[in-house]
Formats: C-alpha cells, structure tokens, sequence
C-alpha cells in the first residue's frame, strides 16, 4: 500500500493505492491523524480509487479520521470507493456517516 | 519479521475426520502480511465454485477477518505461530434445487476462546473497532465456532444462491 499527499486549494488529498488490512492500517490512521491534528489541514480528502480491498481495521482508521476532524472542526471526505469498501462501510452502517463522493471534483467542490 | 524467515512451528494436530480431501488447503504463519495471499488465493477458487463477483468479497471479507481475528487475538500478535485454512465444496437441495456452497475450516492453536467475551460492540456504536465478527457473520450463511482437542476451529459456510449478498442493508436490525 502506499499513501502520498498533494495539496488543492485549501485541500490535502491523500492517494491511496492498494489494499488496506491489518498489516499497514496503521500508516493510513498516521497519514490522516497528521494531516488533521498535526497540520490543522481544514479539509482533508482520501483518495480510495485505487484501493479495492479494505478490513475492519481500516475501517477504524477511518472512523478515527473522522472523529479527530469532528474534534478539530475540519471535513474529511472520501471518494473513488470501490465495491468491497464502499460494501464493508455499508455493512458496518457506517456508509450513510461518511461524507462520500464520486470524483476529486465533486469531492473538492463539495 | 519476514514470514518466510520466521521460525516454522510444527503444523497443527488435527482431529481424524481431516483426513477427507478438500478443494484447497493453506498452512500459514500468523504474519499479516500473508492476509493478502489468502485473499489471491480465494478469490478465483470461490470465481470456480460460480459464486457471484458480490458473493466472492463477502466470503474474501469473512476469511481475512476472521484470520486477522486469530492474528490479533488468539496470536496475541506472534508472527511466527501456525495458521490452516481448508475449503470444501458443499451442496444442499433446497425447494427441489441443489444449490452449491463451499464450507472453510479454519484452525488455530491459540487459546481456548470464550465466545461470551468476543469484541463485537452495537453498530449503533460510533468508535473504531469491534467490527470483525459484524463483518464475519453478515457476509456468511454459518457462522460457527468449536474447541477440537487443543485447537480453536472456525467452521464458515455460504451458498451460492444466498440470500446474504455480500454487504447486507443498513437497515437491517443485528442478528
């Protein structure tokens, strides 16, 4: 898995390529409690287009996510979810607390 | 630690009735990074065994949690300690059809489980964690748990014609 920042407008986008799992949620809970808590960024989006698989585990890295930016009073949005994540968040009810979009545009724009 | 380099442990002593032959059979250690050869490996045997593409996620999704399960819990964390995975093919008639299904032992030699003081918390619940076992027991048909001598053994199973897609509803109330 890899995770690299860019910065639109007032944005940190976050591209993740790869699968999420136990092995490596860990650098994607870092990468975004950084971007949040550390660099006070006002919105943070992650880029899931090139992730196909997500666990539990990065399940919780998100929720973390999203806590520390309801905490901070930032946003944190996704977008480019595929089926198994968008289907692990759904099953986890989590889905509907996410602020998802469907493209960057849409995402930066929002 | 390199899975591969890690000390290997001596495979697990399983009851007799193991001895039938399975579709697949996966000895591993319990390294999280060996989650993503579990996953390669299923994916085209459940593409075989004609489960549908939403179907096929459900069961990857089932196994990997439950693996990372042992990993966490049962493993404590330890990379080096062994882990077997077995699938079978199952069938059952149901209103005058067969339908097909596949059936995954999975053992362990951790610790006895108490299954009173799993981490599964309320989905109404908004904190990380606790989600493994939701996820288990949403994407299959069976979800069982037993003590085989000194062995834990998760017994899943999940047929093809299903009414459990994959990602359930979010309307639906917790089994």
């Amino acid at each position: 898995m890899k995770i690299t920042a860019r910065r639109v407008d007032k944005a940190t986008i976050l591209d993740v390529s790869g699968n999420i799992d136990m092995s490596n949620s860990p650098e994607v809970r870092k990468a975004l409690l950084r971007e949040i808590r550390e660099k006070g960024v006002t919105r943070v989006v992650l880029n899931l287009t090139g992730v196909a698989y997500i666990d539990s585990s990065g399940v919780a890295s998100l929720v973390e996510g999203l806590k520390a930016s309801r905490e901070s009073g930032s946003r944190f949005v996704l977008f480019g979810l595929n089926d198994s994540p968008r289907e692990v968040l759904k099953i986890s009810r989590l889905l509907k607390l996410f602020e998802v979009y469907d493209d960057e545009t849409q995402a930066i724009a929002s | 630690m390199n899975p591969v380099a890690a000390k290997q442990p001596r495979g697990l002593k399983k009851p007799s009735k193991l001895s039938r032959a399975f579709l697949l059979k996966l000895e591993l250690r319990s390294h999280p990074t060996l989650l993503c050869v579990i996953r390669g490996a299923l994916e085209p045997l459940m593409e075989m065994l004609n489960f549908s593409p939403e179907q096929n996620r459900a069961i990857i999704r089932a196994v990997d949690e439950a693996v990372s399960n042992i990993m966490r819990h049962s493993y404590r964390g330890r990379p080096d300690q062994p882990i077997e995975l077995y699938c079978n093919r199952l069938h059952r008639r149901n209103n005058g059809e067969t339908e097909q299904g596949v059936e995954i032992l999975i053992f362990d030699c951790g610790p006895a489980i108490d299954t009173t003081k799993l981490p599964a918390r309320p989905l109404e619940e908004f904190r990380p964690g606790g989600l493994g076992l939701h996820i288990i027991r949403g994407s299959m048909d069976s979800v069982q748990y037993m003590r085989a001598g000194r062995l834990n053994r998760l017994r899943l199973v999940k047929y093809a014609r299903s009414s459990k897609g994959g990602c359930g509803s979010e309307e639906e109330k917790p089994s």
